[in-house]
């Protein structure tokens, strides 16, 4: 079972790896992970997408929760939450084959970002699921480089404000 | 305020902390701290002869006082050299404060001379730890220090100090509150908990307590006391917990684990409640995990939330820390008012296992020492005294140490548990006498232990801090021995150290302590006692019989039932 946390931190050097190697430490995995500002300057906001059963997810977020830069571990769920990524792909583009590629892209609102001779990027952002089907999608083509920004994610607007999930243990 | 440099803000706020002492060694880039130091401060300093000597005399200090240890390196590798004195802080949840130079803020990533990057070597193995940057930011810094080290879950902290920090000027004044938004150690445990918890006590007919070490960091030995007597509720202490609980104490039943008598993992084998507190069901204590306590609902009483469900499931968790917690739990298990004598058969039963099943060794009058032998007199001439601190190294002399040496006053048994470190015992008997200078501090050690920190014999001498080092000189690696003997078919690999090399009463005497030999039993008690009284760092090499294995022992990864005892005389001999 796949969980996406969003994660405060101080935004002070060492967070980012002190969270890094506690997951490496423990032996939990990592499957995506993105870093950026928040609205406070002080706060960066890390978005890691982890696979694990329900018990490991507690095990890491307690872990997580003792990291003295850790300020607030909270769970986007499904349907609560939104989701997205960005990538950018260099897909093979001979003159004979813009047109096809250009159209599939608009199917998937992917944007032309930079074209070359033989070949072209897309920048497309979306749920990390589209962006998988995309890239499913043109990789016949011939895929020559790609980035993906990891997912991030905040809850939903109508949502109070991102909830802390519960502890467990504290009940 | 008052305008002073990094290094003088440095000492100014370990006296603010009511540091009364720090261990260390100096070097290039925590010259400005010495120099410092050299102007004057209240905080003793005592000089170890190895970095890693400093940070064991640190926890030593911290076991034997509940006080926050003090180490202090240079960079580079006096840095490294306290990593394994940091790991054993980690694992064994001692509070630390390691203050270490680092070369210049200019010079950092530049591969200069005795750098390294020691915040980061140090960060799978630390609470928390901090690099200074700018000299404003290291009163703060201290203080953060010491409230994450001895708040929570107690544990080691580094802090690394450039020397230009050290020796830059700004106007100091010490904070008196800590700004960090992060750590939020919990307060006090729930009370629905709580009562639930008491639900759980008064029905359970074959419930035992569980002691860790968390009990002796939590200052709450009186209150697992009142717990115990309250509910007339059995106590096995794990090593990390030897002293938290009267050993003599009718509810004391022994330790559990490897190496526990076989009365202690059979009461926990068959019990049908599980009360643990502080405890964190390491390995050596649970063997097969899915067959520790196979019948029991746990109780798990913790400040430290991932303890909680990381290796056995809690039916009743209950976080906060152990002393309002316990507190708490003993009141609601008394308020209940529920007639006295539930427990009784199940204590009954317990005495019963404890009588059947004595710890057992081979034969004494042989021509050998039997290495038991040498415990059971420690334990003989000590009985009637209340001021000793035990302190061991690793390895089977530390098992004996827990079976035969027994502690009624707690933080009188300081052992590396959970890192397993040789060479532990010395340092942390020194630390240990600093922190209780009237008390008689006796360090069991093995051979193989002796040999890893013997140099801070010097130390000792020369400090004035006067310890007892009671070598069990089996002339092996004797805990390898053991396994190889057991597990590897007699192959012995590597593990012959032998009596002779070195002569541990001439190297003593060398260092200007007192030396013994002890080569035969009749000499065993005068010689321990001469040595005990002599008032002088002392060392008694008792050569004793490399043949006898600790036993019970519990196989690594075995369950309780499969406990492997004491063979018998003649199924050890040529073993």
């Amino acid at each position: 079972m796949k969980h996406t946390l969003s994660v405060h931190v101080e935004n002070k050097p060492g967070a980012l790896a002190r969270i890094a190697n506690m997951f490496a430490r423990r032996a939990f995995n990592i499957e995506s992970l993105a870093v950026g500002p928040t609205e406070r300057q002080d706060v960066s906001r890390i978005t890691l997408r982890v696979d694990c059963e329900l018990h490991d997810l507690d095990q890491i977020e307690k872990q997580m929760h003792k990291l003295v830069n850790v300020l607030r571990i909270t769970e986007l769920e499904a349907g609560e939450s939104i989701e997205r990524e960005l990538a950018l792909i260099k897909v093979a583009a001979p003159p004979a084959r813009r047109a096809e590629l250009m159209a599939l892209g608009d199917v998937f609102k992917a944007r032309v970002a930079d074209l070359g001779t033989d070949a072209l990027m897309f920048e497309i952002s979306g749920t990390p699921e589209d962006i998988d089907s995309f890239e499913e999608l043109v990789r016949p083509h011939g895929v020559k480089e790609l980035v993906r920004t990891g997912r991030i994610g905040l809850s939903r607007a109508a949502t109070r404000a991102d909830r802390p999930r519960r502890q467990h243990v504290f009940r | 305020m008052s305008r002073m440099t990094g290094a003088d803000a440095i000492l100014r706020s370990l006296e603010a902390e009511g540091v009364e002492v720090m261990f260390g060694l100096p070097g290039g880039a925590i010259l400005p701290l010495y120099d410092a130091m050299a102007r004057g401060t209240t905080v003793r300093h005592v000089l170890a002869r190895h970095e890693q000597g400093a940070g064991h005399m640190a926890e030593g200090y911290a076991r034997a006082s509940g006080r926050v240890g003090v180490a202090v390196a240079t960079s580079g590798p006096g840095a490294t050299n306290l990593v394994t004195p940091i790991a054993d802080a980690w694992m064994d949840s001692t509070p630390l404060v390691c203050i270490t130079g680092q070369v210049r803020s200019s010079m950092i990533g530049s591969d200069a001379f005795q750098e390294c990057d020691i915040t980061g070597i140090t960060m799978p193995i630390v609470k928390h730890s901090w690099l200074v940057t700018d000299v404003e930011a290291l009163p703060h810094t201290i203080k953060a220090a010491f409230h994450v080290a001895r708040t929570g879950r107690c544990g080691p902290v580094l802090v690394d100090v450039p020397r230009d920090v050290q020796e830059a000027v700004f106007e100091f004044s010490y904070p008196e509150q800590v700004d960090l938004p992060g750590w939020k150690p919990p307060k006090r445990g729930h009370p629905k908990q709580i009562r639930t918890a008491a639900e759980r006590i008064a029905a359970a007919e074959r419930p035992v307590l569980y002691a860790g070490g968390g009990v002796l960091n939590a200052d709450a030995c009186a209150e697992l006391r009142a717990l115990a007597e309250t509910g007339r509720l059995p106590v096995v202490t794990t090593l990390m917990a030897k002293s938290a609980f009267p050993e003599s104490h009718e509810l004391h039943f022994g330790w559990p684990g490897m190496h526990g008598p076989k009365w202690s993992n059979w009461a926990i084998n068959k019990a049908d409640l599980l009360i643990a507190v502080g405890a964190r069901f390491d390995d050596r204590v649970t063997g097969k995990l899915s067959a520790f306590a196979p019948g029991a609902d746990v109780i798990h009483l913790d400040v430290d939330p991932a303890e909680i469900d990381k290796l056995r499931n809690a039916d009743v968790p209950v976080v906060g820390p152990l002393k309002p917690v316990l507190a708490a739990l003993t009141e609601a298990l008394a308020e209940r008012g529920d007639p006295p004598g539930a427990t009784e058969p199940w204590l009954h039963q317990l005495a019963a296992w404890r009588e059947e099943f004595p710890l057992r060794y081979g034969e004494t009058g042989g021509e050998l020492v039997k290495p038991q032998l040498v415990f059971e007199t420690l334990q003989a001439l000590t009985a009637e005294r209340d001021d000793v601190v035990w302190t061991t190294g690793v390895g089977q002399h530390q098992m004996w140490a827990m079976q035969y040496l027994l502690c009624d006053r707690p933080r009188t048994f300081i052992t590396s548990g959970g890192l397993g470190t040789m060479g532990y015992g010395i340092p942390a008997a020194i630390g240990a006498k600093v922190a209780r200078p009237d008390a008689t501090v006796i360090c069991v050690d093995g051979d193989g232990c002796f040999q890893m920190t013997a140099q801070e014999l010097a130390t000792s001498v020369l400090e004035g801090l006067p310890v007892v080092i009671v070598i069990v000189n089996n002339g092996y690696l004797g805990m390898v021995r053991q396994w190889q003997d057991m597990f590897f078919a007699e192959r012995f690999s590597q593990i012959e150290l032998t009596y002779a090399v070195p002569d541990y009463a001439r190297l003593a005497q060398a260092y200007g302590a007192a030396g013994f030999t002890v080569e035969c039993e009749d000499d065993l008690a005068e010689t321990l006692a001469e040595a005990i009284a002599c008032g002088r760092t002392a060392v008694v090499d008792c050569r004793v019989d490399p043949a006898e294995h600790v036993f019970p022992m519990i196989p690594a990864g075995a369950a309780a039932l499969d406990l492997v005892e004491f063979p018998g005389e003649e199924e050890v001999v040529g073993a």
